[in-house]
């Protein structure tokens, strides 16, 4: 009996779609069971992880677990009888899935695809190089981390959902030598986060600054604003717009690249998204190589015109 | 201030990256020192300067290629070049090689003591970012990651990061890891005088034997993941390229309409 351990990411109270991906993929492995930092999860939210399959939430009421090592501890406690650690993969829990590793000879591997059982052991699929290759890893030890990315598993509830039992896990975490003496939230869209978002449009050098057509698209099709560096490095939108290597890796159902050129920084976040599409004046613009749509033509007849079409169609 | 900077030898991201028999496939034609390691360098260099007195060190670890890495860094201005190489290393996973890493940190920080290692925020060939936690539990120093601004006063380090959720301020004391990102800085580029003089300059050699790290403890007989397939993906099909003559935005929304994504 394989035991799963998923570290749910919530915000606001709220559990994150990305967490119930992760559940859902944690039932294809063993019996899942959520761990949950923080103050304990309203009932809700307790319910809603139940009917993703989890048996058990387990809470653990972690101050201070923003630091990497104070997390890892808090995780561990709750996760010493699983055989299987999930996580959302993000810059925040590479770091925290690297500590847990180190305690307890456990395997790693980040930024997953999925994740199977072959032979008692757990493999996972990547893309790397930008998503030109695919990359099946076996990890070895008896204990396995998995970071997995968002969008990567279809979320869906358990067919005989229970009700999950909440239980309270004591710990006392370790002292740190580092402080946070500083936090200040990021104000947070009211779209869906970035890493998360199905589709995704994002506006490069071509917008000139003016993000309007782009936001507009993007909210007409449920999805987030994304960015080149190009545009971040000139302050016309915020760094947390970043699509890229350095920024935010996504992987959508669609993206979409307005007035993006798609060097290979911008491509390595997000060339493993479903469907590509782009326009770009420039008909060379390495973005077209990647594209299963690609227009050369303005964003700004391109874009409206799009729009118009697509609220025409959906008033028919 | 004595600052180690780590630099890894990665493919060119403009040449074609492939795998052969699981491993990345690296050779001293279209390596190079990988870009981030640039921003890293940068911010070692910058902190001695401010300082006025000091030294940085580069070190990479790797086959005889690897060496380029730290050549590179030689042209950036660093001081000395540590270049760590052995067979037994080959197939490490992120933990042998921290293990490795750590132990000529030690060995450097024994014959004086450092204030900082600096690493890149990922290398962009793995683009994992675990490397600097795992450094900095292996030697039990204070970490300090994702740094994009830094300043070091009074034994401490201060970095900025920014992540989804928040921007954050966060002290460590020395010594301590940190890793920048690419928003830290603007690398310099090599002057013609330090690419002349790196050609020169002595590179430190060690093996495994000279860290005294066991060769168990590293590269396969150590690593807890082994890649079993790597594979390239196939090329897009059915792509569509189309000018735009006055109706392209319709025909985009109905290729979106027509996928069920609209």
């Amino acid at each position: 009996m394989t035991t799963v351990a998923v570290l749910v990411d919530h915000r606001d109270g709220a559990v994150t779609r990305p967490s119930l991906e992760a559940l859902t993929l944690a039932r294809t492995l063993g019996t899942p069971v959520a761990v949950w930092l923080g103050s304990a999860p309203a009932a809700d939210a307790a319910a809603l992880l139940g009917e993703y399959g989890a048996t058990e939430v387990r809470v653990v009421d972690a101050a201070d677990a923003r630091v990497a090592s104070r997390a890892a501890a808090a995780l561990g406690a709750a996760s010493a009888d699983a055989d299987v650690v999930l996580v959302i993969s993000t810059f925040v829990t590479k770091e925290i899935a690297t500590r847990l590793a180190l305690a307890t000879g456990a395997g790693v591997v980040v930024d997953a695809a999925g994740a199977e059982l072959v032979d008692g052991k757990v493999e996972t699929f990547q893309t790397v190089f930008a998503a030109t290759w695919d990359v099946r890893t076996r990890i070895e030890s008896d204990k396995a981390i998995v970071g997995i990315r968002p969008n990567t598993t279809i979320a869906a509830p358990a067919e005989a959902a229970g009700a999950a039992t909440v239980v309270d896990v004591e710990v006392e975490l370790p002292a740190t030598r580092e402080r946070i003496t500083h936090v200040e939230a990021v104000e947070q869209g009211e779209g869906v986060p970035l890493a998360e978002a199905p589709v995704v449009v994002s506006g490069g050098r071509g917008t000139g600054g003016d993000y309007a057509l782009v936001t507009e698209l993007a909210e007409l099709l449920g999805g987030a604003v994304g960015a080149s560096r190009d545009a971040t490095d000139e302050g016309w939108i915020s760094h947390e717009h970043m699509v890229g290597q350095t920024g935010t890796t996504v992987t959508p159902a669609l993206y979409v690249a307005a007035g993006i050129s798609g060097a290979v920084h911008h491509r390595g976040g997000m060339q493993a998204s479903g469907t590509i599409v782009c326009i770009n004046m420039d008909p060379e613009a390495p973005i077209f190589e990647i594209s299963d749509f690609g227009v050369v033509g303005s964003l700004f007849d391109v874009i409206p015109q799009a729009v118009a079409r697509i609220k025409e169609h959906r008033g028919a | 201030m004595r600052i180690l900077v780590t630099v890894k030898h990665v493919p060119d991201l403009q040449s074609q990256r492939s795998f052969t028999e699981g491993r990345v496939t690296r050779s001293g034609d279209d390596g190079t020192m990988n870009e981030l390691d640039e921003n890293a360098v940068e911010a070692a260099l910058q902190l001695v300067e401010a300082a006025g007195e000091g030294e940085v060190y580069a070190l990479t670890v790797g086959g005889p290629d690897a060496v380029a890495a730290v050549r590179k860094a030689l042209q950036l201005g660093v001081h000395h070049a540590i270049h760590v190489s052995d067979e037994a290393i080959a197939d490490s996973d992120v933990f042998g090689t921290a293990t490795v890493i750590a132990a000529a940190v030690r060995k450097v920080h024994e014959e004086a003591p450092l204030d900082l290692v600096i690493t890149g925020m990922a290398a962009l060939d793995g683009l994992t970012s675990m490397l600097p936690t795992a450094l900095a539990a292996e030697l039990d120093w204070s970490q300090a990651t994702l740094a994009s601004a830094l300043s070091v006063a009074d034994g401490e380090v201060t970095i900025e990061r920014h992540l989804p959720d928040a921007h954050e301020t966060l002290v460590a004391p020395l010594p301590a890891v940190v890793s920048v990102t690419d928003e830290a800085n603007k690398p310099r580029y090599p002057n013609f005088k330090l690419i002349m003089a790196a050609r020169k300059a002595p590179v430190a050699q060690w093996s495994l034997a000279d860290l005294g790290v066991d060769a168990s403890a590293v590269g396969k007989a150590g690593a807890r993941t082994v890649v079993v397939d790597a594979s390239p993906r196939p090329a897009k099909e059915n792509r569509v390229k189309i000018t735009d003559t006055g109706d392209a935005g319709t025909q985009l929304a109905d290729f979106l309409i027509e996928k069920g994504l609209a």
